[in-house]
């Protein structure tokens, strides 16, 4: 009986005693929320027009991060070394389309799959071997973004913002926006579209698969950066990040594999449910459970929605 | 309609069935030169010959199997044949690709329609014009400048070839929940805003009711007499082939038996027994 109390009665009862430490967690899940929703757009960004699930997607975020901090360490001035960062990424979607994608063209989906485990396992000991293994501390005012926190008093006590927390959150939204637009708006976005749609259709009316690939790659590899360099000031800079890269995989089950809204929207439940579950949940069991609870939640939703909150539902003629 | 079609087919050919109207020029377009394309031990083609003239309607037709769709995928770089060249606008070549093929004005349809179908009718359409559209990356990423006047341009252009295909009212349906005839039709429509030289289309009247069939053959033959597109076309409705085309190419089982007027094909013998089935002994 207490048992039952202590899980369905005694956290709502701790929440409405104290509104505003309701609010910080929540506010913290929505920040880890985010950046698990950045890194499940780079994955749906690349499957929704190759077809490749993007093993990779996590160590790009890492590779991302550490291309930064890396050349600002060796003494390149930090607004050029995001620049020189940014054309790391793009000859990285370059060199994978062209020694990894063309040579596997037409060939099954796991063989791709398991070509970027190759480039996962690749960019691990590059990135080790370039940069070293130490964790590095990600450069945040030399690039222009905010430091220090506000605290605002509210619902009877204070609740603590992190301000690179907020710029996260804004360049987040602002970053999903443009991709939108321009997804849906431009020639190439078009392109992308039919090239996920239908391969011969679009080779067809002349848009070159190579093309295509190298602009998605790229643009998760853009995004990936983004997301290192925030994650990157939260913690720091190490390849240990890559565990939490996996949290994508949960948001993808949760939003979709090919839906950018269900990306945000199913990081976002993650990364909210995560820290309530750890903070009113977590002490009954002596802690560390938000490390496990996404794919408990990922599970569920396997059960009951297997096509995700906003995916294709899949209909096959038998 | 149709009485129109056969009128108009009745004055293009004298008695003897040499073309005499002005929409068929003597330029050879497509020299397809004793092509053979196999799949493992599997033999799609052999050693077939034809040619495509500027202006003409081109008929390939054949029982299941023949090679008819290979042959088009030979003719725009999907298939790579292994033995021959295809002379295309005076350059020969042993091997295409699509982009480039589309590059030259080589435009197609699908035999199970092959549509975005996640897209609007416009924004299928409007990918037939993707290689006509030249704004750099730069002014696409920030949506103004070249870019948008490009897009106002290209889709000014893609309303009229709406209003040619007469599908105004479904413009913003997405073209999976089309009816297949529907669909059928924007992918003539998109094939058509790539303004072809050279339209490749296969089966374009597959599973259509009369109707549908009598409305596909008027935009085809619109297609080809007012846009002055070059058309090669498979097709199993022997009416259809018969009123649309100049010249037909029969292929059985990869090998081509006969080439000619309609009229002739129809009556050859070898024709005939392929159509019914005579052993090949």
């Amino acid at each position: 009986m207490e048992l039952l109390y202590n899980v369905f009665v005694d956290p709502f009862v701790q929440m409405g005693a104290m509104p505003d430490l309701l609010v910080q967690v929540i506010w913290e899940g929505f920040v880890s929320g985010i950046l698990y929703a950045l890194i499940a757009l780079g994955f749906v960004l690349i499957f929704k027009a190759s077809g490749v699930f993007n093993f990779a997607q996590g160590i790009m975020v890492v590779f991302g991060a550490l291309s930064l901090v890396g050349l600002y360490e060796a003494g390149v001035p930090a607004w050029l070394a995001l620049a020189l960062s940014v054309l790391i990424m793009f000859a990285l979607a370059v060199t994978v389309e062209r020694v990894v994608l063309r040579p596997l063209v037409n060939q099954p989906d796991i063989i791709l799959f398991m070509a970027t485990i190759g480039i996962n396992t690749f960019l691990i000991g590059f990135g080790e071997s370039v940069f070293g293994g130490e964790p590095k501390t990600m450069i945040t005012e030399q690039i222009g973004l905010p430091t220090g926190s506000s605290e605002i008093e509210m619902l009877g006590g204070r609740v603590i913002f992190q301000h690179i927390d907020i710029a996260a959150a804004v360049i987040a939204a602002l970053m999903v926006a443009s991709l939108a637009i321009f997804f849906n708006k431009s020639k190439i976005g078009r392109a992308l579209r039919a090239v996920a749609d239908d391969h011969q259709a679009a080779m067809s009316v002349g848009i070159t698969l190579q093309q295509i690939w190298r602009i998605v790659w790229f643009a998760a590899g853009i995004v990936a950066l983004v997301t290192g360099i925030m994650w990157g000031a939260r913690s720091d800079v190490s390849f240990a990040l890559e565990i939490v890269a996996l949290k994508a995989l949960p948001v993808l089950i949760l939003g979709g594999f090919t839906s950018i809204p269900g990306a945000i929207i199913g990081g976002l439940i993650i990364g909210i449910t995560e820290k309530l579950a750890e903070f009113y949940w977590g002490p009954l069991v002596g802690g560390s459970i938000e490390s496990w609870v996404p794919y408990f939640v990922a599970l569920i939703f396997l059960w009951f929605r297997p096509q995700g909150l906003f995916g294709e539902k899949i209909i096959e003629r038998i | 309609m149709m009485d129109g079609v056969s009128e108009a087919q009745g004055n293009l050919t004298a008695a003897d069935g040499h073309v005499v109207d002005d929409r068929i020029k003597d330029e050879i377009i497509l020299k397809v030169d004793d092509i053979s394309l196999s799949f493992g031990g599997v033999k799609a083609i052999q050693n077939v010959s034809f040619d495509i003239k500027r202006g003409e309607v081109r008929a390939i037709i054949g029982p299941n199997g023949a090679g008819k769709t290979s042959m088009l995928n030979c003719i725009n770089g999907f298939y790579h044949p292994q033995e021959g060249t295809i002379t295309y606008l005076g350059t020969a070549r042993k091997q295409m690709r699509p982009h480039i093929a589309a590059t030259q004005g080589i435009a197609r349809t699908f035999q199970n329609v092959a549509l975005f179908r996640g897209m609007s009718t416009l924004d299928n359409i409007m990918s037939g014009r993707t290689l006509k559209m030249k704004a750099n990356l730069f002014w696409q990423m920030i949506r103004s400048g070249p870019a948008e006047n490009e897009e106002i341009e290209h889709r000014r252009q893609v309303e009229e070839i709406i209003d040619f295909l007469e599908i105004q009212e479904i413009r913003r349906t997405p073209v999976g929940r089309l009816p297949y005839g529907l669909q059928k039709r924007v992918e003539l429509g998109r094939a058509l805003a790539m303004e072809p030289t050279l339209l490749l289309l296969d089966e374009p009247m597959a599973g259509m009711n009369l109707e549908e069939k009598r409305d596909m053959s008027r935009f085809i033959i619109d297609a080809n007499e007012q846009l002055g597109t070059t058309i090669a076309l498979i097709e199993h409705d022997m009416g259809v082939v018969m009123d649309l085309s100049d010249r037909v190419v029969v292929l059985d089982h990869g090998e081509m038996i006969a080439d000619g007027t309609p009229q002739v094909v129809q009556s050859d013998q070898n024709v005939i027994d392929a159509y019914l089935g005579v052993s090949h002994e």
